[in-house]
């Protein structure tokens, strides 16, 4: 028949990020020790506090124990076997980018992310992160004329030693959990976002990470802070080559906002899943939370979560102060043999606080996509609401969807308020959209889009097309 | 309206399909012209909802022998989408709902896909705009519908309502209607109807599937087909029809005894 034809040609697409760039890398032995994290913080000449930091967090480490209670299952992670810092060997100092090794650049070329002056993307400036370390950052310099900083978070460790001391850990402990204890000590890069008082940051930021390496982990740190009045939006986009070893991306991710500050933090990530069986593929382990520390702030997450083996994550917002509002947009897309098992936390501590949930889960193929999520309402939160959505879209019989809503209130006046339903693409509604002249592609296409709406419109445009695209193409075989 | 010089727009020949392993036709054979109105009539499981699906090439059946052509071409081998561009429709027994997929862009996506194989430029919002509205008169639809997600919430009616507007935008060759008289009270089918009425003309034929003698009081077929075990038993004008609705169906029984086919069981 020709529409199974048309399932069976799709079913091939191929991961177009899967490629590794011939670099020469200056690695570390494999494994992690109190050793390992010195020479970590002695690598990148760090202040001592940092190395403090590390080392506590380490320790406090060891102590721990990974979490099993998210609905995962994976073989047990070897921490010894993971290289914990990969550097692609270049000058110590890239003054400009013309000193930057042009496989490099051509490697985010590549991508989509052209850095070079003439062809890099006119109003959003880039972080590029390769393995360990931020490789270039564009735009510094005309931030820097809004007082906007803008760059690696080692480079901010030297430059801003005093602002990033002030809040680093300050959202997320280093004894938060278990992968958060473990990025603290042996984190590698990242981004540093610091948008003064009053500033309305005057383009879009983005960091795009690419893990290079086999056997390497990720551990990247990002830290934005929007003092009184502030906002920023931000984008993070991330890929990794086809490996059939799977690979461990343990980042954590801290914003702060101030009075009447606002924070968009996006993300689109399409780490390497493994392939149709389930081999290869990141382990995608991350803590990422803000804290409406000011009254009338907003954090805002919006994630489109397309790639990885495993995801665990939990982007959430602490809202602190008062009518300050938390947000939470999230897509989730599992096929094959993926299994995601994300969500967010609210908690609402002060008064008049406002959140909004609004998670779509599609599962497709053998995979395994929950919801879990944490409404909490404190002592203090009177009069404070939150709204909560959850959809799941199942493509085939053999996916799984879940799930997991945790409500705690301490105040009888807030309210919460949660929506959940589940619904299936079905042969019978794909073959309605053909039998009117449009192509299986763009049927199936056109029902996800229609599904993730909500949360698209929540994306910056440069990027709501192309998370369109991402998802279509990766569904590309899973139905019929 | 029968003219013997008109084209032939489909030829159905000795088609045989099966779902899974149940054969369902067994051998069907039909010549439609330009400008016919066919009516295919049956009761359940006689195989005459199938034939609409196959000819619109829904994945679930598989063709085992006999051939199908579309103004002379190969139909069998186009995919569904591709027959749909060429001009030709099915008109839904139960039209799906799907969820957040916008009524109006559907159709928009739907009628420039159509437009794009006749060479035409493909309509922007503005203009479909317009064309839509007009449409809509056919059908006497509420525009509100519009805005609405694909026959989600739609009433029976207006899911049938909504199938005659598609058709009204696609401009078919050939329509076939599957069952759009089931569901519908004596008002929802005046109007559904005197919209197919309006759209046929004779250049184009429109097929009928249907059980009821009531759809065929408002639109008058060329032919009437009686359909059995899979195949078509009789073929006659409109007053077969009114036969049918006086003595019913159970000659068909004796007629399939003679000739020693065994009725189908799903259709």
């Amino acid at each position: 028949m020709s529409t199974a034809a048309t399932v069976g040609d799709l079913v091939s697409q191929p991961y177009k990020y899967g490629f590794v760039t011939d670099i020469q890398t200056e690695k570390i032995a494999k494994g992690l020790s109190e050793d390992v994290v010195r020479l970590i913080s002695a690598k990148k000449e760090e202040p001592s506090f940092l190395l403090d930091f590390r080392l506590k967090a380490y320790k406090q480490w060891l102590k721990m124990e990974e979490p099993d209670w998210a609905a995962l299952g994976h073989p047990k992670i070897d921490y010894q076997e993971i290289i914990y810092y990969a550097a692609p060997k270049q000058k110590d100092k890239k003054a400009s980018l013309d000193e930057v090794d042009p496989k490099l650049l051509e490697t985010f070329e590549k991508l989509g992310i052209p850095l070079s002056e003439q062809k890099r993307l006119s109003n959003v400036a880039v972080d590029a992160v390769f393995d360990s370390v931020s490789i270039a950052t564009t735009y510094k310099e005309k931030l820097a004329e809004h007082g906007v900083i803008f760059c690696s978070i080692s480079e901010a460790v030297k430059e801003h030693a005093d602002l990033v001391e002030r809040y680093l850990g300050t959202v997320v402990p280093t004894n938060d959990n278990y992968f958060a204890a473990l990025n603290s000590a042996v984190f590698s890069d990242g981004s540093f976002v610091f948008i003064p008082k009053g500033v309305e940051c005057p383009m879009e930021l983005s960091t795009y990470f690419r893990i290079n390496s086999a056997d390497t982990g990720q551990f990247e740190r990002t830290l934005i802070v929007a003092e009184e009045g502030a906002s920023v939006s931000y984008l993070e986009g991330c890929t990794a080559p086809m490996f059939d070893t799977n690979q461990l991306h343990a980042a954590v991710v801290e914003l702060v906002t101030l009075d009447d500050a606002s924070i968009k933090y996006s993300t689109v990530q399409n780490w390497y899943a493994g392939d149709e069986n389930g081999v290869g593929g990141i382990y995608n382990f991350v803590t990422k939370r803000g804290q409406c520390r000011g009254a009338r702030s907003k954090i805002s997450w919006t994630q489109v979560e397309t790639g990885s083996a495993i995801t665990w994550k939990y982007p959430s917002c602490v809202l602190q102060g008062a009518d300050s509002v938390g947000e939470f947009y999230s897509v989730a897309l599992t096929n094959h043999r993926q299994q995601a098992d994300t969500g967010t936390k609210m908690i609402h501590l002060g008064p008049r606080t406002l959140s909004t949930i609004v998670s779509k889960g599609i599962s497709a193929g053998h995979s395994s996509n929950s919801y879990r999520g944490l409404v909490q309402m404190g002592t203090k939160a009177i009069g404070a609401k939150n709204y909560s959505q959850c959809d799941s879209m199942l493509i085939g019989d053999q996916a799984a969807a879940n799930t997991y809503p945790y409500i705690r209130s301490q105040q009888p006046d807030a309210a919460v308020e949660h929506e959940a339903s589940t619904c299936r693409i079905s042969a019978d509604q794909l073959f309605y959209l053909q039998s009117r002249g449009i192509g299986f592609e763009e049927a199936v296409s056109m029902m996800v889009s229609g599904f993730c709406r909500d949360v698209f419109n929540q994306l910056p445009m440069e990027f709501a097309a192309e998370a369109d695209k991402l998802l279509a193409l990766k569904l590309e075989g899973s139905v019929g | 309206m029968i003219r013997p010089d008109a084209p032939v727009l489909l030829e159905i020949s000795d088609l045989c399909a099966r779902v899974e392993d149940q054969p369902i036709l067994k051998g069907v054979n039909l010549t439609i012209r330009a400008g016919e109105i066919h009516a295919v009539m049956g009761r359940n499981g006689s195989g005459k909802s199938t034939l609409s699906k196959v000819l619109a090439g829904h994945p679930a059946y598989t063709v085992t022998a006999g051939s199908v052509l579309y103004r002379g071409e190969n139909l069998l081998e186009l995919a569904p989408e591709q027959r749909a561009r060429t001009g030709l429709f099915l008109g839904f027994q139960y039209p799906v709902e799907i969820a957040g997929v916008n009524n109006l862009e559907f159709l928009r996506v739907a009628t420039n896909a159509r437009r794009t194989e006749q060479g035409l430029d493909e309509l922007d919002t503005f203009a479909f705009e317009d064309l839509v509205r007009e449409r809509l008169g056919v059908v006497q639809m509420d525009p509100a519908f519009l805005e609405r997600g694909l026959n989600e919430g739609f009433s029976g009616g207006e899911k049938k309502r909504n199938e005659i507007l598609q058709m009204a935008l696609l401009e078919p060759l050939v329509a076939i209607l599957d069952e759009t008289d089931s569901g519908l009270d004596i008002d929802a089918l005046r109007i559904v109807a005197g919209g197919v009425n309006q759209l046929a003309g004779p250049d184009n034929a429109t097929l009928l599937v249907t059980h009821y003698q009531r759809l065929l009081d408002l639109i008058t077929p060329d032919y009437v087909h009686v359909m059995a075990a899979g195949r078509i038993l009789r073929t006659g004008g409109k007053d077969l029809a009114l036969e049918l609705e006086r003595d019913g169906y159970d000659w068909v029984d004796q007629e399939l005894a003679r000739l020693g086919a065994e009725p189908a069981e799903v259709g």
